[in-house]
């Protein structure tokens, strides 16, 4: 957990008050949550500022997720594409198997603390609620997550993972059966549940605490790197890259870099079939500033303002937005966010697997695909840091599938 | 001067204190715009006043109803994919008030329709179209600069939704800036979901009673006649809405198209809670 710094002049002091990031963030939900949100962000203010709060968390940080985990230079690839050093922070070395664990340990003690009795969560890929499921394993607490029913199609092997460990998966057939309307699902539970039910929500986004709470949860993945690449090359790197979906992994790396004005970040969206065939997930490079669960953020919609379907090979980038804190930073121009298609990915996905012996979530495949583009193009003694944010096992059938091969 | 205003008074102002003079409750109906299609919506919304609906509720139907169940979930899709749009719900209301001048229409839904519209226009559009307030689901007092204060500087009403989770501090926010009516949505939930019991509806109403002087319209889980007879003895007015686009649905042939059915039977149920409204404090 980091706790922001206030100056003007920083870009890590938002949100305001109100849960605004410029003219993003927000709380636009049902009058029936707001009571619940008031006291989650009282509680988290709380919680921040309790040393045994913190740590509690390092402790199940270090033993029960594994951290810190390495940066480790991706030295094949990086003579393979001769350009810029690359450095990949492991994050699929966690316990789960990709960064959502950080911000579940944080959301759980949370709710521990609330004293709420059961938990909520939506997922798209799946990792998220594996990693709440896991997390209510350890703690006793009964779990229920939301997931798409053409997501559950396409991340079996999640599926049975989350009911192994004692988690209610929910199919939502509702609207264009993936992440948007899970969240849409799991957000009616909780309106319906408001006494003892506690949601924990996987990305920064929905309604103001959440996209600080989850951002600083996550930023651990950011503090880490920065630490990890002084002792490696003594210095900060020349570029960080990372997959945005929601953007969890994205935020937790960017934000502790934000103010170190040398760094360029880049963050990577899912252009799916191309953006220019309407058939992507890419809200900041198409979408434009809307109204959806809970926050004023990048959408992708219709000119009626109804929200349109996202599509990527990718489950855990098929969303129509995207955190408020990316939509404020893409507006400031702090961060540059480009797009990768799904068959970029897919090759990024099996070169990362040949070159380094690491089969990468198709969510970060999407990074390393920019980094296929880019690093060939930037000096040898230059650094890019990039987020691996997961690890690909739970893909496999899919890229099969893309690829032609029969399991 | 506004359509909304006639003769000196709001059309909503004007329709409960009729109702207070007949010493009963109202009967708010809620259907979605466009649901099954905008000319059976159109027929389904002329015959409501006439079948006993005292005040209307226009749903705008919207993508990602996160507040709504499956009822009114499903009647926004039948209403998308028959094409209907927010330009289209306007003239609607448009032309329901070639029919009625007198049956206060609020517009419910959710906030990203009307904000693409663009704020103003939207509410320009909507009064001219003799709309004469909103329930905007995803808009808490929060963000009350977002709509709600343009709204009442139109002229039109803001109505909001008071809940169970809404104690006595919240309370005395959520009437500011309110006009209409105060809506009690009397179970935590989705909408079409359960039914909150009597004493629950009558102990909230109280409450309710000491923050503000509008009138008090209770609705979510209400289905039937006896259901809304026992809301309309306690509340000033009681909404059905789930059970009304049930209706709608029910009547719709093999391919999910309206049939000659479709606005019989929800004038059909209409009148059979308005019925049991207008008996209850007999």
């Amino acid at each position: 957990m980091t706790s922001a710094p206030t100056s003007i002049n920083s870009f890590r002091s938002l949100p305001d008050p109100d849960g605004h990031f410029g003219q993003f963030g927000g709380r636009f939900v049902a009058e029936t949550l707001m009571p619940l949100i008031l006291e989650l962000e009282q509680a988290y203010k709380d919680a921040r500022e309790d040393p045994e709060f913190r740590k509690e968390m390092d402790y199940f940080l270090k033993y029960y997720v594994g951290r810190p985990n390495p940066l480790y230079f991706a030295q094949s690839l990086t003579e393979h594409l001769g350009g810029a050093k690359i450095y990949f922070k492991r994050e699929d070395l966690n316990h789960t198997g990709a960064h959502k664990i950080n911000n579940c340990i944080g959301q759980i003690l949370l709710a521990k603390r609330m004293g709420k009795t059961r938990i909520i969560a939506e997922t798209g890929a799946g990792q998220h609620g594996v990693a709440t499921a896991t997390v209510c394993a350890r703690f006793g607490l009964p779990c229920t997550i939301y997931m798409g029913a053409k997501d559950i199609e396409r991340q079996s092997p999640n599926v049975f993972r989350m009911r192994l460990l004692g988690a209610e998966v929910k199919p939502v057939t509702s609207g264009s059966r993936s992440l948007k309307d899970a969240m849409n699902e799991a957000l009616r539970d909780w309106v319906t549940n408001v006494t003892d039910t506690f949601y924990i929500i996987g990305t920064v986004a929905g309604p103001h605490p959440y996209p600080e709470l989850v951002r600083d949860f996550q930023c651990v993945i950011g503090n880490e790197s920065k630490a990890q690449i002084l002792e490696a090359e003594g210095r900060l790197p020349d570029e960080l890259v990372a997959a945005v979906g929601g953007g969890s992994n994205a935020m937790g790396l960017f934000h502790p870099f934000l103010d170190d004005k040398d760094v360029a970040i880049t963050g990577v969206e899912a252009a799916g079939h191309g953006v220019h065939t309407g058939h992507h997930a890419a809200s900041l490079t198409a979408g434009r500033p809307g109204v959806l669960h809970g926050n004023r953020t990048y959408l992708l919609m219709d000119d009626d303002g109804q929200i349109k379907e996202a599509d990527s090979i990718s489950a855990g980038l098929d969303y129509p937005g995207i955190g408020p804190e990316h939509s404020w930073l893409k507006d400031i121009g702090r961060v540059n966010y480009v797009s990768i298609t799904d068959k970029e990915a897919l090759s990024a996905f099996t070169l990362c697997s040949e070159k380094e012996g690491i089969i990468p979530a198709l969510e970060c495949a999407h990074a390393i695909a920019q980094i296929i583009k880019t690093a060939p193009k930037m000096n040898k003694d230059q650094i890019v840091l990039m987020c691996l944010s997961g690890r690909g096992d739970k893909d496999i059938f899919t890229v099969a599938e893309a690829l032609g091969v029969k399991l | 001067m506004s359509d909304a205003i006639i003769g000196g008074k709001d059309r909503i102002a004007k329709r409960f204190e009729k109702l207070r003079a007949e010493d009963r409750a109202g009967l708010v109906t809620f259907i979605t715009a466009g649901d099954p299609d905008p000319e059976t919506s159109f027929e389904i919304l002329k015959s409501l006043p006439a079948a006993g609906a005292d005040v209307i509720e226009l749903g705008m139907p919207f993508t990602d109803p996160m507040a709504d169940g499956p009822a009114i979930q499903e009647a926004s899709n039948r209403a998308l994919a028959a094409g209907m749009h927010m330009r289209k719900t306007l003239s609607l209301v448009r032309c329901f008030r070639d029919h009625d001048h007198e049956t206060p229409i609020i517009l419910m839904g959710y906030y990203n329709p009307i904000y693409i519209y663009g704020v103003n226009e939207f509410l320009e559009d909507a009064r001219n179209a003799g709309v004469d307030g909103l329930i905007v689901v995803d808009l808490p007092p929060e963000e009350d600069n977002e709509l709600c204060v343009p709204t009442v500087e139109k002229g039109l009403s803001f109505i909001r939704l008071t809940t169970p989770t809404s104690d006595d501090k919240r309370l005395s926010k959520l009437v500011q800036n309110t006009s209409g009516f105060v809506y009690y949505v009397s179970v935590a939930g989705v909408t079409g979901a359960g039914s909150a019991t009597n004493a629950q509806i009558i102990e909230a109403m109280a409450r309710l009673r000491r923050h503000t002087d509008l009138p008090i319209a209770v609705g979510f889980g209400i289905k039937t006649p006896s259901q809304a007879a026992e809301v309309a003895r306690v509340a000033d007015a009681a909404v059905v809405g789930s059970a009304i686009v049930s209706k709608i649905a029910e009547s719709l042939d093999e391919n999910g198209k309206a049939t000659d059915n479709t606005a019989l039977v929800v004038s059909g149920l209409v009148r059979e809670l308005a019925d049991g409204v207008r008996n209850a404090r007999k």
